[in-house]
């Protein structure tokens, strides 16, 4: 907003807009507090009628219950490492392709484009079927390979979508330098797009890193007699019973493999918001 | 559009670079029309992923789709049979597909509509506040966003939980059981999805706003526009690029929410009472191991993505957007 339109805006109704802001803040942010709030509960207040937004006794038992019985730190662990690849391997795919696909003009490339963007909409839901006995047949179920493959697939098209924008806009001029100056294609690639672009590579992998991360469908369908290769989300619902849910367990499970995704968004939010516009502008 | 633009770049550069004299030059094939086969050298990883986990499952879903594809044909007992369309009769005679997917197209929509009216209103909100009610808001937003689907729907679940929950206490709801009735449980899931997916229209309706030049709106004031006509003549029409990007994506992902039913409504509710097409699909073909029948309906779903895809792209050209 410029400085006119600003003083334009009455005094009262900034103030009204600013509370309503915060009000609305505290309403979006209170589910991620009550869940840490739950978390460290002792179990005495967890099931009480009386819920209360505080709590005098913090008690890490919630905590120890899922580290002792469940293994978190195992699936962690498993989660973490499939994440790890998707996001190394699909950021490293899409690099190369989003540059073909801005720096060359070949034929289908246009085709290829509006594949990669309906590829983008097909439901991967919809291909855990057929996913499944790709996997069954090639020997994947149950190992952590069932569920990096299929996400890095899925991360791809979306991923070479948007880092098309943050090519684009490193100045071609560059590019013709460098090779009067000597530098090899490769050399190009590595040492001088890739850094330019490294920034759109970050905000990109938010997208393939929380998409996995959160996977839900395919770690239930795939990974079903080896526990030990079972993810967080899964992991997770161990404690609902039929009988009585485990709140307590549920909710420090929750935070656990909430807070990575919390810091890794806090760590890459500007890129993320800058990136974003890139994409969507472009 | 880059392209256009610096079209005269390289030429300009050549000229003004001081040529390496006496060097031998290396032929060395320049950006654009240089060897054929760097483009797809460089595609080749891609393709071959997308070919082997995307386009080879879509083919063998359809071709499930068309088969008898049962527990007995899995294990070996009995070998596949042609079915033809057999399966899509059976799917289309059956009441509760149509239920179904009547219950996805109504659910998504609301979602659709509920998020982008949240997430535009509290984008032109985010304009009109100073920097920090502004970044507060930002930061529960992205909180919010960043929350993974299972642990959020745990969380709601919880929030609204009839024993231990603080909302039926806040609300006055006594025992109320949210998950118990069709519509509550909906609404439940709903308010999950909305509270997920707002904050990633609100940052990029936030930031089309901003990117909207400000002279320009200086100037339209200059001349004395209303606010409304400003919204209506100058920001709706550069917004809408923007728009039709968050609306259809958000179609796109409430049409395929499968975590949040599957959790919050323990796997579709009470008697089925809360599926959605995915959902629906999976317990097909992972709960009574009717794999053709889930491939069909997976084959509905793509149908129905492709078409919405389809819009998208129409809409894109119209814009005039270079690919």
């Amino acid at each position: 907003m410029s400085r006119m339109s600003q003083l334009r805006i009455r005094r009262p109704w900034r103030l009204a807009a600013e509370v309503s802001a915060l009000v609305i803040a505290v309403v979006v942010a209170f589910p991620l507090y009550w869940m840490v709030l739950s978390a460290f509960k002792p179990a005495g207040e967890i099931q009480s009628t009386e819920a209360r937004p505080w709590t005098l006794s913090p008690s890490l038992d919630s905590f120890r219950r899922v580290f002792e019985q469940q293994d978190f730190g195992r699936y962690f662990l498993n989660s973490l490492f499939v994440a790890s690849v998707v996001v190394l391997a699909s950021a490293l795919i899409a690099f190369l392709a989003a540059t073909a696909v801005t720096r060359f003009r070949f034929k289908f490339r246009t085709t290829l484009l509006i594949m990669f963007l309906v590829a983008q909409m097909v439901p991967i839901e919809a291909l855990t079927i057929p996913l499944f006995f790709l996997m069954r047949d090639t020997g994947q179920l149950n190992t952590l390979w069932s569920l990096i493959l299929p996400h890095i697939a899925f991360s791809l098209p979306f991923a070479i979508w948007m880092l098309r924008g943050f090519v684009k806009a490193v100045p071609e001029a560059l590019e013709e330098a460098a090779y009067i100056d000597g530098a090899s294609r490769t050399r190009f690639l590595w040492q001088i797009l890739f850094p330019l672009v490294f920034p759109g590579l970050v905000a990109t992998s938010v997208f393939s890193f929380i998409s996995t991360w959160n996977d839900f469908l395919f770690a239930k369908s795939f990974i079903i007699s080896d526990t030990s290769q079972s993810t967080l989300p899964m992991a997770l619902l161990v404690f609902f019973k039929p009988d009585e849910n485990d709140w307590g367990g549920i909710m420090a499970g929750s935070t656990v493999m909430t807070v990575p995704v919390l810091i890794f968004f806090v760590l890459v939010q500007r890129r993320l918001v800058s990136g974003l516009g890139g994409a969507v502008k472009d | 559009m880059t392209h256009q633009a610096t079209a005269p770049g390289p030429a300009a550069v050549t000229k003004t670079a001081p040529a390496p004299a006496g060097r031998p030059k290396k032929r060395r094939p320049s950006g654009r029309h240089g060897s054929r086969w760097t483009p797809w050298l460089y595609l080749a990883p891609a393709i071959v992923v997308l070919a082997g986990l995307l386009v080879y499952p879509i083919y063998q879903l359809g071709l499930i789709s068309f088969l008898e594809y049962t527990q007995v044909q899995v294990s070996g007992g009995e070998p596949t049979t042609f079915k033809g369309l057999g399966n899509y009769q059976e799917l289309f005679s059956d009441s509760q597909f149509w239920q179904v997917l009547l219950a996805t197209v109504v659910f998504a929509a609301s979602c659709v509509i509920a998020t982008l009216a949240v997430g535009c209103a509290l984008a032109v909100l985010l304009t009109r506040v100073r920097a920090i009610p502004r970044l507060v808001l930002m930061m529960a937003a992205l909180g919010a966003w960043a929350t993974p689907a299972v642990t959020g729907s745990t969380v709601w679940v919880f929030l609204f939980d009839p024993d231990y929950g603080p909302v039926n206490r806040l609300l006055g709801l006594g025992d109320f059981s949210w998950t118990y009735g069709r519509y509550s449980a909906f609404a439940l899931v709903l308010f999950e999805v909305v509270w997920c997916s707002f904050p990633f229209v609100m940052v990029t309706v936030y930031a089309g706003i901003k990117a909207i030049p400000s002279e320009v709106l200086e100037a339209a004031s200059l001349d004395g526009a209303s606010q409304w006509r400003i919204w209506r003549s100058i920001m709706a029409p550069m917004l809408r690029p923007i728009l039709v990007v968050v609306t259809i994506q958000s179609i796109i992902w409430d049409f395929k929410v499968f975590t949040q039913i599957y959790v919050m409504t323990n796997g579709g509710g009470v008697a089925g009472q809360n599926l959605v097409l995915n959902v629906y699909a999976y317990q097909k073909a992972f709960a009574s191991s009717q794999y053709s029948l889930g491939s069909a309906i997976g084959v509905v779903m793509l149908l129905i993505l492709l078409a919405v895809t389809l819009v998208y792209l129409r809409l894109l050209r119209r814009q005039g957007e270079e690919l």
